[in-house]
């Protein structure tokens, strides 16, 4: 019975291990590159549907019903140039930035409460269990007769369409925070608050901002259904009463306008705000597929 | 060669003087301990009445199958379960919760802070459980960060490491803590068979380097053989002391002896009759 035996390859060397590196990576075409990031195609998406909308409504030729897209962006420039519209945005974004901090903040004590305690486990997944599914919006004419025509009234349904949404996610994210992390930062000896903010929040933070992001489009929504139902009560009038009253004088280029408004002002929360919190946080971080 | 291993059968006869003799000075002191745990309908006994002492410097390896109750008794040491009853002290005071003395390497590899580099991730728990300055901190990770020879990847984020290095970085992190003792929960048992013998014998590096005392779980019987010192066996449902071996870094690869002891535990785990793993 012979041993063993090792024969080396005899053509790889450890010099020319470095000559064929062209040969292994190939850069991919330019072409193929610029088609391979996202924002380049959906503005293409986007280029398209204007056009289509362009031509639709030139072919259709009735302002009242589908103003062409030059048009609305006349109308759009105009009522930015006269300050209406700046105005009506910043009645808005007051109102719901108000609300939304101040559900967020709700929020995380519930949650922080909730995790601590037995109790207030119980006292979350009731509150969410009931009122997570009952629409903001119902609660306004309640919100009216309680704190009266004005912007208290617009703050308290925000909170309620902020609150639950938050809170339901950022609790499940704690939950789901893995045994092993828990036990490294009990190890650590972290406990009570510090424990949630060092360990539970930033392993829960894809939850968190999933819950953020819910949060922001439901106040979102929820304030300019408010104001286009009881925009009149809040002083001055927001986006949403700007909608209204140019419907009621049948400016539709100025509803469109609104409407743009509102589209434009929530994709740039979504793609500068939400996306950039994301890029420096869980993707960096590897959370995120 | 295996007349120098001492094997106690009936550990229960024989301990009561030996632990008497060294309760006063042994590190770890484990004492008549029974676990148990609830699931939602069963209460599971993991150990029953099992005793052992560490001393400094010990490579002490908790070895059996599964279901002998070896990483419980781990958790227990490191304050995360309460005995039953018997007693758990560490440097005479007893163990209630866990503790930065105790750091633990989980099997586990998102046991790394996701969030943190792997500078940060060592440096974490020397800020907040040792209240070392930042800088301190900052130069303590890195001398440990070079040990376990992760130069490279010191601002790397864990999710770009493999699965050794992540393991490395964990390893690091307990022992820049400088802790009194060690608890490694089958650290190596995720990893591929070659990266496995790499670690271990790094590990058997880092020991000669800073003579630190851990604990170790292992359902291999060669990696306990090769990593230990002492060898505490156990046997499953529920978890009892079966034997403990003694002098295990005597045992060498080249004469045969570690094949030959490695075969004579086997014996010993699986001698039940009608017990099959």
């Amino acid at each position: 019975m012979t041993s063993p035996q090792i024969i080396l390859a005899a053509d790889v060397t450890t010099n020319r291990q470095h000559t064929n590196v062209a040969e292994v990576e190939q850069r991919l075409g330019s072409l193929e590159l610029i088609w391979g990031i996202s924002a380049v195609r959906k503005t293409v998406l986007i280029v398209v549907l204007a056009i289509i909308w362009q031509v639709y409504a030139s072919y259709l030729d009735n302002p009242l019903l589908f103003p062409t897209l030059s048009d609305t962006l006349t109308t759009l420039y105009d009522r930015f140039a006269d300050g209406t519209l700046p105005s009506r945005i910043w009645t808005t974004l007051q109102v719901l930035i108000t609300g939304y901090v101040a559900g967020t903040v709700l929020a995380a004590i519930l949650t922080i409460l909730a995790i601590n305690t037995r109790i207030g486990t119980d006292f979350l997944e009731t509150m969410t269990a009931m009122f997570n599914p009952l629409p903001a919006i119902s609660l306004l004419p309640l919100a009216l007769i309680w704190f009266g025509l004005g912007a208290s009234s617009l703050v308290f349904v925000l909170i309620h369409s902020v609150l639950w949404a938050v809170a339901l996610n950022t609790h499940a994210g704690f939950l789901g925070v893995s045994r092993t992390l828990r036990m490294v930062g009990g190890n650590y000896g972290l406990t009570g608050l510090s424990y949630v903010m060092r360990i539970l929040v930033p392993a829960a933070f894809p939850s968190i901002l999933t819950g953020l992001k819910i949060g922001w489009a439901f106040a979102w929504r929820t304030l300019i259904a408010a104001e286009l139902v009881f925009g009149v009560s809040s002083g001055q009038g927001g986006l949403g009463w700007f909608i209204f009253e140019n419907r009621n004088l049948l400016d539709i280029p100025a509803v469109f306008a609104g409407l743009l408004t509102v589209i434009i002002i929530g994709l740039i929360v979504e793609n500068l705000v939400f996306q950039t919190i994301e890029r420096h946080t869980i993707q960096k971080w590897g959370m995120k597929e | 060669m295996l007349q120098a291993i001492q094997q106690k059968i009936d550990p229960t006869a024989g301990l009561p003087d030996v632990k008497a003799a060294s309760e006063a000075k042994s590190l770890l002191t484990v004492d008549k301990v029974t676990l148990r745990y609830k699931t939602p309908n069963l209460l599971i006994t993991a150990t029953e009445d099992v005793s052992f002492s560490v001393e400094r410097s010990d490579r002490f390896v908790l070895l059996g199958p599964s279901g002998c109750g070896k990483s419980t008794l781990l958790k227990a040491v490191g304050g995360y379960m309460a005995p039953v009853s018997g007693s758990i002290h560490i440097n005479g005071r007893p163990v209630k919760r866990p503790g930065a003395d105790r750091m633990m390497v989980f099997q586990e590899f998102d046991q790394l802070l996701p969030w943190k580099t792997v500078l940060e991730n060592v440096m974490f728990p020397l800020i907040v459980a040792r209240k070392l300055p930042r800088r301190e901190a900052e130069a303590r990770a890195k001398e440990y960060i070079d040990k376990v020879k992760l130069t490279r990847a010191t601002d790397s984020y864990p999710h770009t490491l493999s699965g050794g290095m992540k393991q490395r970085v964990a390893i690091a992190r307990g022992m820049a803590m400088q802790p009194d003792i060690l608890l490694m929960d089958e650290p190596f048992a995720a990893l591929d068979a070659l990266t496995r013998r790499q670690m271990q014998d790094e590990l058997l590096q880092l020991w000669e380097d800073t003579r630190f005392t851990v604990i170790f779980v292992t359902h291999s019987i060669a990696e306990a053989i090769k990593v230990s010192n002492r060898i505490l066996l156990l046997s499953p449902h529920p978890g009892r002391v079966k034997a403990e071996v003694i002098d295990v870094d005597r045992a060498r690869q080249d004469d045969g002896s570690a094949a030959a002891l490695e075969r004579d535990i086997h014996n010993l785990l699986f001698s039940e009759s009608g017990h099959r793993e």
